[in-house]
């Protein structure tokens, strides 16, 4: 049966939208720069409206939303980079987003003393997600996170679907029967 | 005359879109040398403007126009501006359709006298037999390719039907098969065979599906009979002192308005859109809409009892490679009350990308008991269950008593609510898919509750007695000679089957007819 590489993949251009191009060699967690990015500088997302804190915490909410061991944190961060536009552009959005990361920091303190982002278990993190979880803010985000996350071709192979199918002859040659453990 | 037709042209025939009901009636008359313009709301994307992406084509093909929901299903909370997926565009939904056509059962056109009385039904016998009907299907199996028919073959079975047949043998299903579908298996009818490229549900970009926009629509234009006006949305129909119908208004591709004259006009949109043309064509003649004397204009909506089983094996499936639907298990589609509902329904295959399984396994869950499915996506078989659902008076589309469209008419709002037989049904069609799919040594089964609505039926129904329904067994509006509906908003039971064919079936059997009171000087 014909199998599906699930590795991931490295490429060189920078995929992350709504913030700029993922440069390497950009360091950790700079506040007042205007990004955010991982320590190894494999991505990076632009905070020009957003708190840099909070462009973060939608990070970890989105990994906790809808975890996946197998996805690195680029695309939890692809997901989420394009709030920062978009609330730039639509004041209520950003005023839902800022206060819903305030209100999730401050139940994190009160429960663990600490904000969200820095909580350390994600079964602790989760029991905050669910307290908020019919509310408006953390609707927004889950719903977006669908396309945000299962919608980026580069995250289709690490769970073995191929996309586009008609411009390489269909599957009739590629293993539209193979089944062979029946 | 010939094709393009004059505004003011009242001998033509106009028919109010282009997809089972409508293409096929507009090419049939056509066919037979009757002027014909069908206006079709959609704009007209050929088979290369087709994207195997999921949310891509989505966008690209679907009615998206405003439509609210109300009533106790789950598509209202979950999907509430998203009562029915269905396309706008030239083919209308046979451009996303699956291809899966099969016959009425004989009962199935009798529910009224075969199930008796069912408390808060509102059942009602067809005002034709399947004795009667089987001439045009016939023909409509010869003119769809349809596998299994005519000497075509059945489709080779993929590795998700290959699940599926796996687990209907062990569970002593008889009836498992790639089915009877609207796809060339070989050449035919001068298109392609399947590549199995499993992206039957954003058009099919070999050409072996069947739709009006590839296979019907080309020949009737090739006639000089018929005249496809794409971007033009009907937005009232017309009639004279006489309660004859004159014509229809419409916006075309500029949003002008436009007035088309006919001499018969024939209603095909699909069962939210007819019935809201009838009602937004109230006038002081008609307070009620257009041919609802009986008030039954919108009511008895039907969606099929549908759900989903999806199972998870220890070893890869890849169920999205190839066709999304050739594979149906019949075994349950009888009626047999012992099993506590009355009606039958189908298991057959289906696939969706990782995108739309995002969205639609569980949709509004999260949190890892949901992502441990996803995990494992390409393990995956999966089926979709189509039974026959109970009609409901209530259930019904209506005129949103506020909200207008962009032409300032009210939008429809879809209200449902199951029936009792409709929720034990479910059950145990659910019960029995995940049978299937254990007996094959799935290690994780899921019920999946329905989709926002692919087969939406009944709201302009065929009755015997005009008090009824809305249409008589030709289609023929019981209040107004010249007007006709051409679609599923005509089906007075939804059966276990998936309507296309029957659709189709009930278009060529009107064109005949049409033809036939025309000949007669009647129409």
């Amino acid at each position: 049966m014909r199998l599906v590489d699930k590795r991931t993949k490295v490429s060189r251009r920078g995929f992350l939208k709504g913030g700029g191009a993922a440069t390497v060699g950009l360091v950790t967690l700079s506040v007042g720069t205007g990004w955010i990015a991982s320590p190894d500088g494999a991505w990076a997302v632009g905070v020009k409206t957003l708190k840099p804190e909070t462009m973060q915490t939608l990070i970890q909410m989105a990994r906790d939303i809808y975890p996946h061991d197998q996805l690195g944190d680029r695309y939890y961060a692809f997901a989420v980079a394009g709030y920062d536009e978009k609330a730039g552009a639509d004041a209520s959005l950003k005023g839902l987003i800022e206060d819903g990361v305030a209100g999730l920091n401050s139940a994190a303190q009160a429960k663990h003393k600490n904000r969200y982002a820095a909580v350390a278990w994600e079964a602790d993190r989760v029991a905050l997600l669910r307290q908020i979880q019919d509310g408006k803010f953390f609707q927004t985000v889950r719903g977006n996170l669908i396309t945000g996350i299962y919608n980026n071709p580069e995250v289709w192979p690490k769970f073995g679907y191929e996309g586009p199918s008609a411009e390489k002859g269909g599957y009739i040659h590629r293993g539209f029967n193979d089944v062979d453990w029946l | 005359m010939a094709a393009p037709y004059d505004l003011n042209d009242d001998k033509v025939v106009v028919v109010v879109g282009s997809g089972a009901g409508g293409g096929t009636l507009g090419t049939e008359l056509a066919l037979k040398g009757i002027d014909t313009v069908i206006l079709e709301a959609g704009g007209r994307h050929e088979m290369d403007e087709f994207v195997n992406d999921e949310w891509a084509s989505f966008s690209l093909i679907s009615w998206l126009d405003k439509r609210t929901t109300s009533g106790t299903w789950r598509v209202a909370k979950d999907f509430s501006g998203l009562p029915a997926w269905i396309v706008k565009a030239v083919g209308g939904s046979t451009v996303h359709w699956a291809g899966a056509s099969l016959r009425f059962q004989e009962h199935e056109f009798k529910i009224k006298s075969v199930y008796g009385d069912i408390a808060g039904a509102s059942l009602l016998d067809w005002p034709i037999t399947l004795a009667e009907m089987e001439p045009w299907y016939a023909k409509a199996e010869d003119r769809m390719g349809v596998t299994r028919t005519n000497g075509i073959p059945g489709l080779p079975g993929n590795n998700n039907f290959k699940i599926m047949k796996a687990g209907a043998d062990k569970l002593g299903y008889k009836e498992c098969s790639t089915g009877r579908m609207a796809i060339n298996s070989e050449p035919r009818h001068g298109r392609g065979p399947c590549q199995q490229i499993g992206f039957c549900f954003q058009g099919c970009k070999s050409g072996a599906k069947w739709s009006t926009l590839v296979a019907e629509i080309p020949r009737g234009e090739d006639t000089g009979k018929l005249e496809v006006r794409a971007n033009c949305q009907v937005l009232k129909i017309e009639h004279d002192a006489k309660g004859k119908v004159t014509g229809v208004v419409y916006a075309d591709k500029d949003g002008k308005e436009q007035r088309q004259k006919a001499r018969a006009v024939c209603v095909a949109g699909n069962s939210i859109e007819s019935p809201r043309l009838l009602l937004n064509s109230a006038s002081n003649m008609f307070k009620d809409g257009l041919a609802n004397s009986s008030g039954q204009v919108g009511k008895n909506y039907m969606r099929h009892m549908t759900g989903s089983v999806y199972g998870i094996f220890e070893q890869p499936v890849h169920m999205y490679r190839g066709t999304t639907m050739a594979g149906i298990i019949s075994d349950e589609n009888r009626n047999d009350p012992k099993r506590g509902f009355v009606g039958g329904y189908e298991f057959e295959t289906l696939s969706l990308g990782l995108p739309f399984m995002a969205a639609f396994l569980d949709p509004g869950a999260w949190g890892r008991e949901f992502t441990s499915a996803l995990d494992r996506y390409d393990h995956m078989a999966g089926m979709w269950i189509v039974g026959e659902d109970m009609p409901q008076e209530t259930n019904r589309i209506t005129l949103h008593p506020t909200e207008k469209d962009k032409y300032g008419l009210p939008i429809p709002n879809v209200h449902f609510d199951d029936h009792a037989n409709d929720v034990a049904m479910r059950n145990h069609a659910y019960k029995q898919g995940a049978a299937v799919y254990d007996a094959v040594g799935a290690t994780r089964t899921f019920p999946t509750p329905p989709y926002p609505s692919t087969h939406n039926l009944g709201t302009n129904r065929m009755s015997e007695k005009p008090k009824d329904g809305v249409v008589n067994k030709w289609g023929q509006t019981h209040d107004i000679p010249n007007l006709f509906i051409s679609d599923g908003s005509q089906f007075t039971t939804g059966a276990a089957e998936n309507p296309t064919l029957t659709i189709v079936t009930l278009a060529l059997r009107q064109a005949d007819h049409i033809a036939g009171r025309m000949s007669k000087g009647e129409l």
